[in-house]
């Protein structure tokens, strides 16, 4: 009895103060907002934004609910999250293997890259790809075309746009293939399970990739055409490119800084999660008559992942939460949109900020649980 | 023993609370924003980041600008001296909550009087210190002379937050022209992206404008199109809820206009105390008791004149001299063909 209470007493009062400091600024928050004349409530998010946005992933102008102009943020911020992290996983792994090369050249310049990236802010390198880049890019009249229908400007990079026919029938083929590849997997692992006869499962599978979508193609009415942008002229100086799809300069600015820079974070991760895989491991494999490729699909990065996978999470953590750092080049990111202009129109500050931090608690979570499942997955399983 | 010294200290503690009461006036009671102001000793300031002519920090740190010269105003009428002002450089985003918040007493920062700021978010405006419009601005070579020429696709450089967001929606809109917004957080980078060449036209308020030019790589390659697409006036902004420190500054504000329509400027106020006009006499103090109203002393507009000038003279100094806008446009008084018109102080 006496036990039980002493190990009560104390988290109750922990949990007696957490409430207690909580409710202490909600209820100073409360009455200064009545001294101070301001309403509190989440109406103005189905009232008209009357802003529009530059970039955005849905129908929106500023026709449309505050509510809206939240996901166009939002949207925009997953977005540049999600390129942002696969282009720094893919960079991330090729430096972080190239700084264990034997080549002195690609190791010494791989870890030149690491140390000049990691060490500068972020906010000054996300100013400096901006800003060289708006001084560098051509005007759109002056733009040199890439492979005759790309257009790097400083207006923007602009991209044909594809143009589908029964695209349906093209995505339906794409699932196939996909569901088919898994099929042979199991099959070819129950094939060498019982059998110990190996089935080339990679090249099925690319051949099917391939060959499916072609049939679409081929058999299946699919058309595909591109829309090439135009040159336009607005004035006697300013040109625009008309049709096609472009990418703001803000977009891919961001993009390129938050890669480069978190790249070489998760490089390092990947340089510890290989040399922390013992020397005998290797060696041991060879020793049993494993290719080199599989030593390394079969022995070394199971093992070496399980070091990559979680510091590698935070990274991923940092570069979704880094994002908010758009709203210093004008990318419509949840920030700029929501916390900057949709505040400031509404002056509901409590409301938004409390919203956009949830926001980003939400994704940050997604992603973190989203990575516990894989690393648990990769684990030693103990039988 | 113990039970008279308890008595005893209640006793002197209502003694203290009784004659601190009766030492300050009413206004001063009344007005927290004033008694901490003067507990203090300086005018806490909101003012922008810098735009020449309105509020802009030297290489030493002294800002200038009209309106920096309310909050100096505002010094010197609650504390005699118009350099006790300690100014707080915000953002468009920034600035309505460090005033609701606390941080600041007087927002003075182009800010652009409407409806709903002033009913809506714990905020009143005070009066207006500069009539603005929203307009655009272009590179000459662009061949533009005229709103009329703007097609479909042209990308607008802005700031966020601001009325000049909502105002350009409802001007291209009204025109059935598509257009791209680019919006930035801070005005210097949204200078140096229209700058680089990012967007074919520059869109905030025309004072703004003609400040901002003057930042530029080349300020000649750019013009300032002559249409105006909305009304922008610029004033001064309190908390909401202290009427006793709204009315002082309004008053510094209107006091700084009325001087300039009696002629009264930082060099002859003096003289003017001898004036045989009651209204001037009024103003410089030598006449009525204008100043217990608020519970200051009766000098305090002749402080103002003396230390920060009349109106004409602070946008002589700031905007005029400055080559930011020569002409006062209707930023001059209603007697001489502007719309500067105040209610008489009496």
């Amino acid at each position: 009895m006496n036990l039980k209470l002493k190990d009560i007493v104390p988290q109750l009062i922990t949990v007696m103060a957490v409430v207690l400091i909580f409710g202490f600024f909600t209820y100073n928050a409360q009455i200064n907002m009545e001294n101070r004349g301001i309403d509190f409530g989440y109406g103005f998010l189905s009232q008209e934004s009357s802003f529009d946005v530059q970039f955005s992933l849905i129908e929106y102008d500023g026709s449309h609910s505050y509510f809206r102009a939240y996901l166009v943020g939002l949207l925009n911020t997953i977005l540049v999250s999600v390129i942002g992290i696969i282009i720094a996983t893919i960079l991330g792994v090729i430096v972080g293997v190239a700084r264990l090369s034997p080549n002195y050249l690609i190791n010494k310049f791989a870890a030149f890259y690491v140390e000049f990236f990691r060490n500068i802010p972020l906010l000054l390198q996300i100013f400096f790809w901006y800003f060289a880049a708006l001084r560098a890019l051509p005007l759109p009249q002056d733009a040199e075309a890439i492979f005759g229908v790309f257009f790097l400007t400083i207006k923007g990079l602009y991209v044909p746009a594809f143009i589908w026919q029964n695209f349906s029938i093209f995505f339906y083929s794409i699932v196939a293939a996909v569901i088919a590849i898994i099929v042979i997997r199991i099959h070819a692992k129950k094939v060498q399970e019982n059998q110990g006869k190996q089935i080339p499962v990679f090249f099925i599978s690319l051949g099917l990739i391939f060959i499916l979508p072609l049939l679409s193609f081929l058999i299946g009415g699919v058309r595909l055409s591109f829309e090439v942008p135009v040159l336009k002229q607005l004035a006697t100086t300013s040109f625009i490119y008309e049709g096609g799809v472009s990418l703001p300069p803000e977009l891919i600015a961001l993009t390129l800084s938050l890669s480069l820079y978190t790249a070489t974070f998760i490089a390092e991760c990947v340089r510890a999660g290989i040399q922390g895989v013992g020397k005998g491991q290797k060696e041991a494999a060879a020793s049993i008559g494993l290719t080199p490729n599989q030593v390394l699909k079969l022995v070394i990065m199971p093992q070496a992942l399980r070091i990559i996978i979680p510091p590698t999470t935070n990274q991923y953590l940092n570069l979704t939460k880094n994002s908010s750092l758009a709203a210093a080049i004008a990318y419509p990111d949840l920030v700029l949109v929501f916390a900057g202009t949709a505040l400031m129109q509404t002056g509901k500050a409590i409301e938004i900020v409390s919203i956009t931090m949830f926001t980003y608690l939400t994704l940050s979570i997604s992603i973190s649980i989203l990575m516990n499942w894989y690393n648990k997955r990769i684990a030693i399983q103990e039988k | 023993m113990f039970k008279y010294l308890k008595q005893l200290t209640s006793l002197v503690a209502m003694v203290a609370v009784l004659f601190t009461f009766t030492t300050e006036s009413m206004a001063a009671k009344k007005s927290k924003t004033l008694k901490n102001t003067q507990k203090k000793g300086f005018v806490r300031c909101g003012v922008s980041q810098g735009l020449p002519g309105f509020s802009n920090a030297d290489a030493a740190g002294n800002w200038t600008g009209v309106d920096v010269d309310v909050c100096r105003a505002v010094a010197a009428a609650v504390l005699g001296d118009a350099n006790k002002v300690k100014f707080t450089p915000l953002s468009a985003k920034e600035r309505f909550t460090a005033l609701t918040s606390g941080e600041i007493d007087i927002l003075s920062r182009n800010t652009t009087w409407t409806l709903s700021r002033d009913a809506d978010i714990g905020l009143t405006f005070v009066g207006v210190n500069f009539y603005d419009g929203q307009g655009f601005m272009v590179r000459k070579s662009s061949g533009i002379t005229s709103t009329g020429q703007f097609k479909d696709g042209i990308s607008a450089c802005t700031n966020i937050g601001t009325t000049t967001e909502l105002n350009m929606r409802d001007f291209f809109n009204s025109k059935g022209i598509k257009y791209e917004p680019v919006a930035f957080e801070k005005a210097d980078e949204v200078v140096a992206a229209y700058d680089a060449g990012r967007c074919d036209t520059y869109t905030t308020d025309k004072s703004g404008l003609a400040a901002q030019r003057t930042k530029m790589k080349n300020p000649d390659e750019h013009i300032v199109l002559p249409e105006t697409i909305s009304k922008e006036p610029l004033g001064p902004v309190v908390r909401q809820g202290d009427s006793v420190w709204e009315d002082i500054v309004r008053w510094s504000l209107n006091t700084m206009i009325e001087a300039e329509e009696y002629g009264i400027t930082s060099a002859n106020a003096d003289m003017m105390k001898t004036s045989d006009n009651p209204a001037i006499k009024r103003l410089v103090g030598a006449e009525g008791e204008l100043g217990a109203a608020f519970g200051l002393d009766n000098d305090w507009s002749l402080r103002i004149i003396k230390q920060v000038g009349n109106y004409g003279e602070s946008y002589k100094r700031n905007i005029a001299d400055t080559g930011i806008l020569p002409d006062r446009g209707p930023n001059q008084l209603w007697t001489k063909g502007g719309i500067l018109y105040v209610p008489p102080a009496r």
